[in-house]
């Protein structure tokens, strides 16, 4: 894959949006500051009220800021009304326009540009390629499946080559099936037109999935910024840990700093290694977090980093869950991948080492 | 089983629906018939003909009331309407506030005003108008017909802007289309039932008024209906009828296109 080019096309500074007035006002957004850049597929992820659709509305337009700018390659578009930003909104309930044919619906941004009707028929036949819908370009939009809406909302808002296109929840509407189709058809999409796309879910899986770079959103705040892989294998905060994946969350205390890394010590009085979030440099009581597939068990012995009792084994078919209890009393729980052959005599009530490796840990903010 | 709860199967039931439907459509049945007596009388039947039709079409007082009734209403439906969907648009695109309620019901003043007020307070208001200006065609006709038209035709178009999905508009908005040409290619086609409803609504209103227009109207400019109420006075011949017969099958037949109108999704 080509590198991507490391100029913005979307630039959030210091942007915040407070609903009412008085005692009833909420911070939807507060000061939030972000930059997407060119050509990358960026998603919003959060749980519902955290200010992510808020944040997409203020790029398009249908909302503004209470203070702050939004940068579109360098200029300033908050105070444009949407019909004047080169920005395209693909919608969760798709909002096609009912009394138009899918071709009219698609070519609707481009006659509102004043495009000539040559170059719309053109265009209009080229995105109905695109989105495979050739077949139905004279249907109207209430005689199409919702998978096939979802296609014609994706061809309308990309037909007038927007600068940068919006998705607000648009797969929540599909069935899994469906959904997973549509995942890599988006994925298809960005690659092939080389547009900027902001994509909104509270779908973890979705955001791991498809984007380039993830922004885990809190509380009218973003938290963290990164690759999904980053996200995942080191969240910078409780919040991030907790909201994508399984987490076990240990109490210890630092007794080392250097390099971007710390040595901290367990309950168990085991020191081990863990990274850190990027300029945090922590000291005290912390806490860290260990994804389950990221330790190991073994036996019970001084060597073990951890030690406690099993609680529970759910066998899931590719993998199974060990419910432990640690000597402390947290629960934390072991994937393991299966392999065929018989057990390795793990058996509830037993006693059990866990090993946490030398690049398992995280520590977290918060 | 009588273990589910029926209406119909009360007491009374039957007879009760039985009375009213009687109550209601016996003296229409009755007035359509006689519409084709032969005879002088709208009491006794004499055979039937078609000759107070003829008589009726032939009238040239009939005609010329008609005419103008078809004038006041067309002109006043056409305002009223226009009017009705500027309101519908202001009392829905936005968001509630203090006040709104009021406006509603300052919009719908004239279903709640007595007619006979109305009546009166337009006939004092005009005549001061009519010494002022001198004029006095059907201008105020229709200025009246206009007035008490709007409620009626601003409710199936609000109806249907409540309906409406608002993403739609803003759709449109962010594929570049500027706030008029969003409500002409987006809102207008979508809210176009509502507003033929509400036209065709306002149009059998104004026909059918007799009270308001019996104020205002100046001497020679009587509609259908208040022409009637002139004839009636002078005795009843079925040529009443048959007007009244003709009148009908018209409002059914607007009333009817109304509601498939209004019935049609999309």
């Amino acid at each position: 894959m080509p590198e991507k080019p490391d100029r913005n096309a979307i630039e959030v500074v210091n942007v915040s949006k407070i609903f009412g007035s008085g005692e009833g006002q909420v911070a939807a957004l507060d000061t939030v500051s972000v930059s997407i850049r060119e050509n990358e597929f960026f998603t919003l992820l959060g749980p519902s009220g955290c200010g992510k659709t808020t944040l997409l509305r203020l790029i398009a337009g249908f909302d503004f800021p209470t203070a702050g700018e939004i940068l579109l390659y360098g200029e300033d578009i908050a105070p444009l009304p949407p019909f004047k930003r080169p920005v395209n909104t693909v919608f969760q309930s798709y909002a096609l326009f009912p009394h138009m044919t899918v071709a009219d619906n698609i070519g609707f941004g481009l006659e509102m540009l004043g495009k000539p009707k040559a170059e719309i028929k053109a265009r209009v036949a080229e995105m109905l390629k695109l989105v495979k819908m050739e077949a139905l370009a004279g249907r109207r939009t209430s005689q199409i499946s919702g998978g096939q809406q979802q296609r014609v909302a994706l061809a309308r808002a990309l037909a007038p080559q927007p600068k940068v296109l919006l998705l607000d929840e648009p797969l929540s509407a599909l069935d899994y099936k469906l959904r997973k189709e549509m995942q890599i058809e988006l994925k298809r999409l960005q690659h092939e037109t080389g547009i900027t796309f902001i994509f909104v879910t509270h779908d973890q899986e979705e955001a791991l999935t498809m984007s380039d770079r993830i922004a885990v959103m809190s509380s009218g705040k973003i938290l963290q910024v990164g690759s999904p892989r980053d996200i995942y294998d080191r969240p910078a905060e409780r919040f991030v840990a907790d909201f994508i994946g399984e987490s076990n969350f240990l109490k210890a205390d630092v007794v080392g700093v250097s390099g971007g890394r710390a040595t901290v010590k367990l309950s168990s009085g085991t020191k081990i290694p863990a990274s850190l979030p990027d300029g945090f440099s922590p000291s005290g009581k912390v806490t860290i977090v260990v994804r389950p597939e990221h330790a190991q068990l073994g036996a019970a012995s001084p060597s073990a980093s951890l030690s406690g009792t099993v609680e529970n084994i759910v066998y899931l078919g590719t993998d199974t869950h060990f419910h432990l209890r640690l000597a402390g009393g947290e629960p934390f729980i072991v994937r393991r991948q299966n392999s065929r052959g018989a057990g390795d005599g793990i058996v509830q009530g037993g006693q059990i080492g866990i090993m946490i490796g030398s690049d398992a840990a995280q520590v977290l903010k918060d | 089983m009588a273990s589910n709860f029926s209406i119909k199967h009360q007491p009374g039931f039957t007879a009760i629906a039985a009375t009213c439907f009687v109550v209601l459509y016996l003296p229409i049945i009755v007035l359509v018939a006689y519409a084709f007596n032969a005879a002088n009388s709208t009491s006794e039947w004499g055979g039937f003909s078609m000759r107070w039709f003829q008589s009726a079409w032939q009238n040239v007082q009939v005609i010329d009331a008609t005419l103008r009734s078809f004038q006041i209403g067309a002109v006043a439906a056409v305002l009223s309407t226009i009017f009705a969907t500027m309101a519908a648009l202001a009392t829905t695109r936005t968001a509630p506030y203090p006040g709104l309620t009021f406006k509603y019901a300052a919009i719908n003043q004239p279903l709640m005003v007595p007619e006979i007020v109305t009546g009166v307070a337009l006939l004092i208001f005009f005549s001061r108008i009519k010494i002022f200006t001198g004029y006095s065609g059907l201008g105020y006709l229709i200025a009246a017909h206009t007035a008490f038209c709007i409620p009626f035709a601003y409710l199936p178009i609000r109806a249907r802007l409540e309906n409406m999905d608002l993403t739609l508009e803003r759709a449109a908005a962010d594929l570049y289309a500027t706030p008029w040409k969003t409500f002409r290619r987006i809102t207008l086609p979508l809210l176009w039932p509502g507003i033929l409803a509400g036209l065709m609504l306002a149009f059998v209103i104004s026909l059918d008024d007799v009270v308001i227009t019996e104020f205002v109207k100046s001497g020679g400019q009587d509609t259908l209906p208040t022409y009637m109420l002139g004839q009636i006075r002078r005795g009843i011949t079925p040529e009443i009828n048959a007007i009244s017969t003709a009148f009908l099958l018209l409002s059914v037949a607007i009333v009817t296109l109304f509601f498939f109108v209004s019935r049609k999704r999309d």
